[in-house]
């Protein structure tokens, strides 16, 4: 009798076209510029940056105008990664935030750094800093990190909606 | 029970590709399905959502569908992994429990993104067909063969179903092949997976379709202000065979067989069948399984639209047959209309759906 079958290895692959759309089409196109594209709602007016999957997500309908927002933008919140892991490439302790840019109501997670940890604080006024341009891509990773701009902080009132 | 009908529905065209994401193609279909049925989004007690995650290559790929339906205030929704004609089933099911009167249904899928023949392959059983990588043609392709070694159906009778399709999918909006031919002129055709040729095979394609669905009055009360009628929903099952592809029946469909008994099809005549079989030789079968008669003095008129030949979105193609099925009932041309959707390797999954007039 032959030795009975515990495990099998079946290696499956299927390549796929993803289309990013054409409402978010113009958000990417934005990036390759240096620039950060959203869209508002015709409805609510709320600015989507990114323009997720090119609704409004609360009205159901469809995004309108194309809006630029930022550059700089405002650490809505925020948590000191302590933990290290395989794969870090990042000195620990490092922050990561929620940034909400200036003119937009969707905040982006990103990476801050050129302050310490224990500085960081909600409110706080951030900016990005680009890689070369010759490495971008239509991709947020286009900025390294956003690092504090030294300006007063934005009052809670500011963004304490958008939490 | 609750007396549910099928009220409105809407389709995007389908079409070969599209570059639009899954979100921005469902949104203007819902918001037409609703118009149809001229109802607001407030109004919607449950949604419900067919789709595939393997298709769109992302998992909890379905998640983002919900951007479409406009969720504030919150709204209550569900999605099945399967074609919409299955979340119909759900949403049915969810009128039923008496928790709401109505519903919207939606399926879609985006077969372009990626090679949908397969795609399908990953439905097979994984440890022992699946790493073979028989693709969907394939497959389909055994239980052609099976048939015509049986003798229970001629390449001729395929080539009719063809003929026939793509002659009533002229006058479909939204089929993606259509046009007239002949017998021979098919036969004459180069074979893709023997013994099937292209025109065997269904027109795989990106689509969206959306289906209103209400209780009662309710049902009543819409329909006569649209100055159409409700088509009542007088049975409605699925079953399924085995996954096994050894252990079942090959030039039968016994679940759709239960199913349609289940149904009740039989219980009186069919004006109208819309019938969900991607490949010619399985809609032979199906008739069949149906109890159906296709033939040209035959009362039933069988896939009036030109069915899943002609225009096969992955996951809402079911739904749509189930809406075609509908809007015969709802313009008066048909008194009683099945509707069904299929999916799995040679048909593994059937659901019935009989629809009446009042």
């Amino acid at each position: 009798m032959s030795e009975e079958v515990l495990r099998i290895r079946t290696p499956i692959g299927i390549h796929y076209q993803y289309s990013a759309g054409p409402h978010t089409s113009s958000h990417l196109h934005g990036l390759m510029d240096g620039k950060f594209i959203g869209k508002r709602c015709p409805s609510c007016h709320l600015v989507y940056m990114p323009p997720r999957n090119g609704t409004c997500a609360k009205c159901g309908v469809l995004l309108a105008e194309d809006v630029e927002v930022g550059p700089a933008g405002t650490i809505t919140t925020f948590c000191i990664v302590n933990v290290p892991f395989l794969g870090q490439t990042i000195k620990i302790p490092y922050v990561a935030a929620t940034i909400l840019l200036d003119g937009s109501d969707l905040g982006i997670q990103h990476l801050i750094q050129e302050v310490e940890a224990d500085e960081v604080r909600m409110g706080m006024r951030v900016e990005p800093v680009w890689r070369p341009r010759e490495e971008w891509e239509p991709s947020l990773s286009n900025i390294t990190y956003f690092r504090p701009t030294g300006e007063p902080d934005a009052d809670f009132e500011s963004f304490g909606g958008h939490l | 029970m609750r007396d549910v009908a099928i009220i409105a529905s809407a389709q995007a065209p389908n079409l070969v590709s599209t570059t639009a994401t899954p979100v921005e193609m469902l949104m203007p279909v819902v918001d037409q399905a609703l118009a149809n049925a001229g109802i607001a989004r407030s109004e919607v007690g449950f949604w419900c959502h067919g789709s595939c995650d393997y298709m769109t290559g992302q998992p909890f790929s379905f998640v983002s569908a919900v951007d479409a339906l406009g969720a504030w205030p919150p709204i209550i929704e569900s999605h099945v992994e399967a074609d919409g004609a299955w979340a119909l089933y759900e949403a049915w099911l969810k009128i039923q429990t008496g928790e709401v009167d109505t519903a919207l249904v939606f399926g879609n899928g985006r077969s372009s993104s990626s090679d949908i023949n397969r795609i399908l392959t990953l439905q097979l059983d994984p440890y022992v067909v699946a790493p073979l990588w028989p693709d969907d043609r394939s497959i389909a392709a055994i239980q052609a063969r099976a048939c015509l070694e049986a003798g229970i159906i001629t390449p001729q009778q395929m080539a009719m179903v063809a003929v026939r399709n793509h002659h009533h999918a002229l006058t479909n909006p939204y089929a993606l092949r259509k046009g007239d031919y002949t017998i021979d002129e098919l036969l004459q055709g180069a074979l893709v997976a023997d013994p099937l040729r292209e025109h065997d095979c269904p027109a795989h394609a990106d689509g969206v379709t959306a289906v209103v669905i209400a209780a009662g009055d309710a049902a009543r009360s819409i329909s006569a202000a649209r100055g159409s009628r409700p088509a009542w929903i007088r049975g409605i099952d699925h079953r399924i065979d085995t996954q096994n592809l050894g252990n079942r029946s090959i030039t039968s469909l016994p679940s759709a067989e239960l199913a349609a008994a289940k149904a009740g099809v039989g219980n009186d005549k069919v004006d109208v069948a819309e019938l969900h079989a991607p490949y010619t030789h399985q809609e032979v079968l199906l008739v069949a399984a149906l109890g159906l008669v296709d033939s040209p003095d035959s009362s039933t008129s069988i896939n009036p639209s030109g069915g899943a030949l002609c225009g096969n979105p992955m996951m809402s193609a079911g739904l749509a047959r189930l809406a075609e099925a509908a809007s015969r009932v709802a313009d008066g041309s048909a008194d009683r209309a099945v509707g069904h959707a299929s999916s799995g390797p040679w048909m593994q999954q059937n659901l019935v759906c009989v629809l009446e007039g009042e």
